[in-house]
């Protein structure tokens, strides 16, 4: 008889378990309510497939730990909270700029500072996209369902292995530690993606863009190949050194960013329900997502014409569904969210006026009940 | 005669921008001439720095080369050596990179005992943001942020790695340019954390505001106030003043970390196949 490929997971832990199969060989975390699992799990799982786990002294050693091995040519992963995601940033920010692919998990806990550790909250969607300085774009992914949590932790492999980019998966504590049932692809189904190597032997620009399709990710050597290339942080021409001039600088700093928004489309994963016969819509995300969902599906059942997208993307951020679905004309956008309006102000960008934009917030802790929804749905007609 | 030392540099990307009398030069120096001399495979090293006037050395240096972010280079380094432990990981940091932003990845790598040398170009003042004072800036010397004499009490680098568990620390100073040479020779040679205090004139931020005026000043302050281990131990504490002592200070066997994790995974994996 096969062996059963349904497992019963946490979400944290279906974050390792997609990890490592995607090829994560490398994780450098500490410990911090409420994703400890997730490193917890790292310390036993990755030297049985001969990788290697670390806990770092803090959190910023951690990310820097893991930009290190992946240029040493291991798939990397940190993973943490509000206050650690904060301590990071500096160090995801050189990943972005020296374009080094890694995995940022941030299972979210209400904040701001300490705040609640234990409890949930998607208080951190502008962090994730705006917390480094500089301009920047950057790949967010956010589940709401623990087989998601697997799926998508392998899908923030790939992106950052092709993109040449940190990737964050930003979960929040009711999907870290749920446990529901996840089944495991079979083998040879799940997709994995590796970095583009430099031919042996050919002279190396590591940020030199190439040509045709992904001509503007450059491949990336391993430390110890032979390459003897330089990294750094500092703003730097096609070879790698650093730069003043504004002529070699600007097209490098462009490079990074076009190379995500110009993907948009191809990055922007979203789930839709009714979203062709709404008169009102609700965009969501990660747990609140959840209980959006189960609203929806009750107000059809009531005869209200509402629908439902779940943003799995969060950065890029999807405008183009969202001004697709808004061309027919919506009588309101409702945005359940477990923070003060961040998701919604986005939305409200991207209508550009041509809906009013209805918040359902929570921020201390208590989850958005479907109830909740519903009733602002029901207030809009 | 020596060996051509150029063809461990990217020649084409000097002048380097440090300082005419600079003496980070004279530390670069002593580290290709180590890895010449002990015979290293070029592309089998790399080379790790943070941020400060040292960390603009590996630029100019023909390795795989990381320029990383203010303080951090032991961490980057850690998972540098930790994906590809075959690898020759040298650290090249400055006295406030290391002691007091990365103050704290200094301290644990020494601790873990992982096996990366880490050369500090000890210059005793931020020299990047023109003059600063630093966690070794002596007691009572000028800096820009220490107008009437410095108040705070300077660290001992070398006393900290081995408080920390620093398996391999060894102090010279770029007057001392063959000791120095020789010091991170056994540095990189040595299995597990070794540590090199490298002082390195800073004549432009230092210097000028300390009474050595140019580097001839203030490599002669070296030669007349360096002594050696055994020479420092015979003098009294009380009649030390300005002198202090250069030498290897540590040189001990300890597990070396990445041997250890080693271990783990053989285990982990053997337990895995158990099953």
């Amino acid at each position: 008889m096969a062996e059963s490929r349904s497992r019963l997971y946490q979400g944290n832990e279906a974050c390792v378990e997609g990890a490592i199969a995607a090829g994560m060989r490398f994780f450098a975390g500490y410990p911090i309510t409420p994703s400890t699992e997730i490193a917890e799990l790292c310390s036993v799982r990755l030297p049985q497939v001969g990788g290697t786990f670390i806990q770092m002294e803090d959190e910023i050693a951690s990310m820097a730990a893991v930009c290190g091995a992946s240029l040493a040519g291991l798939k990397a992963m940190t993973a943490t909270s509000g206050p650690g995601f904060s301590l990071k940033q500096e160090n995801i920010g050189f990943a972005a700029e020296a374009e080094i692919p890694c995995v940022i998990v941030n299972v979210q806990r209400v904040g701001p500072s300490t705040g609640m550790p234990t409890s949930p909250a998607q208080g951190d969607l502008m962090q994730a996209r705006w917390g480094r300085h500089g301009d920047q774009e950057i790949v967010a992914l956010s589940p709401a369902y623990v087989e998601e949590v697997y799926s998508l932790t392998v899908e923030a492999f790939n992106i950052s292995e092709e993109l040449r980019t940190p990737v964050i998966l930003l979960m929040d504590e009711v999907v870290g530690h749920l446990r529901e049932k996840v089944t495991l692809p079979k083998p040879g189904d799940l997709v994995i993606k590796d970095r583009k190597k430099p031919a042996p032997g050919s002279r190396y620009l590591p940020y030199a863009p190439g040509e045709g399709e992904d001509g503007d990710i450059p491949p990336l050597g391993v430390f110890g190949d032979g390459f003897r290339f330089h990294v750094t942080g500092l703003t730097h021409g096609p070879e790698g050194f650093p730069t003043n001039s504004p002529n070699v600088g600007e097209p490098q700093i462009k490079r990074i960013n076009s190379k995500i928004s110009s993907r948009r489309e191809k990055l922007c994963k979203a789930e839709e329900l009714f979203t062709e016969e709404a008169d009102v819509l609700v965009v969501s995300f990660g747990c609140s997502a959840r209980s959006a969902k189960k609203a929806v599906k009750d107000l059809r059942a009531m005869g209200v014409k509402v629908g439902l997208l779940r943003l799995i993307t969060v950065w890029p951020f999807p405008e183009h569904l969202i001004q697709r679905i808004a061309a027919r004309q919506l009588k309101a956008v409702v945005v359940p969210e477990m923070n003060l309006g961040q998701l919604a102000r986005e939305v409200r960008r991207c209508l550009d006026g041509r809906a009013p934009v209805i918040g359902v917030n929570r921020v201390a802790g208590k989850l958005i009940e479907p109830a909740d929804i519903i009733r602002a749905v029901q207030e809009v007609r | 005669m020596g060996s051509d030392l150029t063809r461990y540099l990217r020649v084409e990307k000097l002048p380097h921008i440090w300082c005419a009398g600079c003496g980070h030069g004279i530390v670069t120096q002593a580290i290709v001439r180590a890895i010449d001399e002990l015979g290293l495979d070029p592309v089998k090293v790399t080379i790790v720095s943070g941020i400060g006037c040292s960390s603009r050395a590996p630029g100019y240096m023909n390795f795989d080369t990381l320029h990383t972010t203010h303080g951090r280079a032991i961490a980057f380094a850690t998972g540098v050596k930790l994906a590809r432990p075959e690898l020759k990981v040298i650290v090249i940091t400055g006295d406030g990179d290391a002691a007091a932003i990365g103050g704290n990845h200094l301290i644990h790598a020494a601790r873990r005992n992982i096996d990366l040398t880490v050369i500090c170009y000890n210059n005793t003042v931020y020299g990047m943001t023109s003059g600063q004072y630093s966690p070794v800036t002596p007691l009572g010397s000028f800096a820009s942020t220490a107008p009437y004499g410095m108040v705070e009490r300077p660290f001992d680098l070398c006393e900290l790695v081995m408080g920390a568990g620093g398996t391999f620390v060894a102090r010279s100073t770029t007057y001392h340019a063959r000791h120095l040479t020789n010091v991170i020779k056994q540095a990189i040679q040595h299995k597990g954390f070794s540590f090199v205090d490298a002082f390195s004139q800073c004549p432009t931020y230092f210097g000028r505001r300390n009474n050595m005026r140019d580097a001839l000043a203030m490599l002669n302050w070296y030669k007349e106030n360096a002594v050696s281990r055994d020479d420092w131990a015979k003098i009294p504490p009380t009649q030390r003043g300005s002198k202090f002592p250069i030498g290897v200070f540590k040189d001990e066997e300890a597990p070396e970390y990445c041997e250890s994790y080693r271990k783990v995974i053989e285990k982990a994996m053997k337990e895995g196949d158990a099953k």
